[in-house]
C-alpha cells in the first residue's frame, strides 16, 4: 500500500513519514502528494500570526481546546525559526501545548523554517495538504513570531489571526505596511496588562483607516487572557463569523482560487528555476556565464537573455528522456 | 533540498521540574544542526511516545532527574513497540547511579550519560549511533 492510501485511512504515522520527506524535499512525495490533493479542500484553515512572544502558543493551545470541545478534530503546523548558523533549530511550540498530546483527535506536528522566509517554511502548504487529505475539520497554523513583512499565511489560511500585545510601540507601528493589513480578526492578548485597552483602541482605528477594496468585513479587534482563557470563546466567536462571511460572501471560492495561483506559481518557479540552474551547471555554461560577468564581460541581464533560450529547450528534451 | 535533517526529541518524564539540563543538551543539538522537538515539562510516556511519532523523530531522548528512571525508560520503550515504533533509538541522561544503567540498557535504553558527560559527547554519539530513518 502507498504512504498516501495509508494516509487517507488514518495512519498518522504515514502521515507522519510523508511530512518528514515533504519537508526534507525527497523526490517520491511528490507522487504521494498527487494522489492526496483530490481528497483536499475540505479543512478550515486558521492561521495564527504575530510577534514574537505575544502568546500565539498559548492562545493555539486554547483553540484546540475550544474546538475539541465542540467535537472538531483539530491538526496543528507549528512554525519556529531555524538556525542560520547551524541549521538546527529548537521547536517548542509544543511546549504549551503538549497536554493534548494524548487526544486522538489532535495532531500536531512542529516545523523548522529551514531558511524559508515569510513566516512559514516552504514544506508548510504540503503539510497542510497532508492533513486536510486525512480529515483534519480545523487546521491551525502557527507562524514563527513575525514582525512586518512576513505575511504568507495570509495566502494559505482562511481565515489570518493577528495576536498583539499591549505597549508594542506607538501607533506608527500600525501605520506601517504588513502585518495589520493582514489580519481578518484581531486580538490584543495579555489583556490583564495596562494599556491594553489603549492598543485595542488604536488597533481599531488603525484597521478604519486601511482602504479595503470590494470588501465589507471589518476585521473585529477582541482583547484576550490565552493563560486564564479569558476572551477566547470571543476570538472563536469572531473567527466563525469570518467563516460565515467568507461562505455567504462567495470569498472563500475567490480564497480557492488565488491559493491555488500562488501555489501553482511557486511550484512552476521552483521546479523550471532548478531544472534550468542544473542544465546550466552540466553543461558548464553556469561557471562560464558567471565568470564572464564577474569580468564585466557580460552584464547579467543580457546574459538571462541569452541563456533562457538554450535552457529552456535543455529542460524540456531533459524531460522527454526521462 | 533532498538532505535528511536529524530530528531528535527531548523530553522530560515524570514529575522532577528542574530542566537546565535538558534545555542545554536542546540547544547543543541545535548548534549541532539538529532539529530538537522540545516537550517541556512533566510529561507522561504516552505524551512523550505519541509526541515521537507525530513528530517522526530520529531518536528519543529523556532527562530524568527524579529517580523514577527505572520505570520510565522501560514505560517509553514499551509503548514505542506497542505503537510499531521499536525502531526509535531511545537514549537519556540525568541523575541516574551506575548500578542501574546495565539494567536499564537490557531494557533497551541504548545510551545513558550521567552528570559530567559533555555536550560534544553526547553529540558524537548520537552522530555515530542515530540515523535519519530511511
Amino acid at each position: 500500500m502507498s504512504l498516501a492510501q495509508r494516509i487517507l485511512q488514518g495512519e498518522i504515522r504515514a502521515a507522519a513519514r510523508l511530512m518528514r520527506d515533504v519537508d526534507d524535499g525527497i523526490a517520491s512525495a511528490t507522487r504521494e502528494l498527487k494522489e492526496l490533493y483530490p481528497h483536499t479542500g475540505k479543512a478550515y484553515i486558521i492561521g495564527v500570526t504575530g510577534p514574537p512572544g505575544a502568546g500565539k502558543s498559548t492562545l493555539t493551545d486554547k483553540l484546540i481546546e475550544t474546538y475539541r470541545s465542540q467535537g472538531k478534530t483539530v491538526a496543528v503546523v507549528a512554525v519556529d525559526p531555524t538556525s542560520p548558523f547551524s541549521g538546527g533549530a529548537i521547536l517548542g511550540d509544543r511546549i504549551r501545548m503538549n497536554r493534548h498530546a494524548t487526544d486522538e483527535g489532535v495532531f500536531i506536528r512542529s516545523l523548522g523554517t529551514r531558511g524559508h522566509l515569510g513566516g512559514l517554511s516552504n514544506s508548510a502548504n504540503d503539510i497542510i495538504h497532508i492533513f486536510d487529505a486525512m480529515g483534519w475539520d480545523v487546521i491551525l497554523v502557527e507562524t514563527v513570531g513575525v514582525g512586518q513583512d512576513e505575511v504568507e499565511i495570509v495566502r494559505t489560511a482562511h481565515t489570518s489571526v493577528v495576536v498583539m500585545v499591549p505597549g508594542l510601540g506607538d501607533e506608527i507601528q500600525a501605520i506601517k505596511a504588513g502585518i495589520l493589513e493582514i489580519g481578518d480578526v484581531f486580538t490584543v492578548n495579555k489583556a490583564d496588562r495596562p494599556d491594553a485597552d489603549r492598543t485595542a483602541r488604536e488597533l481599531e482605528t488603525m484597521i478604519a483607516m486601511v482602504m479595503r477594496p470590494e470588501s465589507d468585513w471589518t476585521p473585529p479587534v477582541v482583547k484576550s487572557v490565552a493563560q486564564k482563557v479569558e476572551g477566547v470563546a470571543d476570538l472563536v466567536a469572531r473567527i466563525d463569523d469570518h467563516h460565515r462571511y467568507l461562505v455567504n460572501s462567495g470569498k472563500m471560492h475567490q480564497h480557492e482560487k488565488f491559493y491555488s495561483a500562488q501555489r501553482f506559481a511557486d511550484l512552476l518557479k521552483e521546479r523550471l528555476f532548478a531544472e534550468v540552474h542544473q542544465c546550466l551547471s552540466d553543461n558548464g555554461r553556469l561557471s562560464e556565464t558567471v565568470d564572464a560577468i564577474a569580468r564585466r564581460e557580460l552584464d547579467p541581464y543580457t546574459a538571462v537573455e541569452t541563456i533562457l533560450d538554450d535552457a529552456l529547450q535543455c529542460a524540456m528534451r531533459k524531460n522527454r528522456l526521462t | 533540498m533532498n538532505e535528511r535533517r536529524l530530528r531528535i526529541l527531548v523530553a522530560k518524564p515524570g514529575l522532577d521540574g528542574h530542566d537546565r539540563g535538558a534545555k542545554i543538551v536542546a540547544r547543543a543539538f541545535r548548534d549541532a544542526g539538529f532539529e530538537v522537538i522540545y516537550t517541556g515539562l512533566r510529561q507522561t510516556p504516552e505524551q512523550i511516545v505519541n509526541t515521537a511519532i507525530q513528530e517522526d523523530v530520529d531518536a528519543v531522548s529523556l532527562s530524568i532527574l527524579s529517580g523514577a528512571h527505572n520505570t520510565l525508560f522501560p514505560r517509553v520503550i514499551d509503548l514505542l513497540r506497542q505503537k510499531g515504533a521499536e525502531d526509535m533509538p531511545v537514549f537519556g541522561g540525568g541523575i541516574i547511579p551506575d548500578d542501574d544503567i546495565p539494567g536499564l540498557k537490557q531494557a533497551g535504553v541504548d545510551e545513558i550519560f550521567t552528570p559530567g558527560a559533555s555536550t560534544e559527547d553526547i553529540i558524537a554519539w548520537v552522530k555515530q549511533n542515530v540515523h535519519p530513518r530511511a
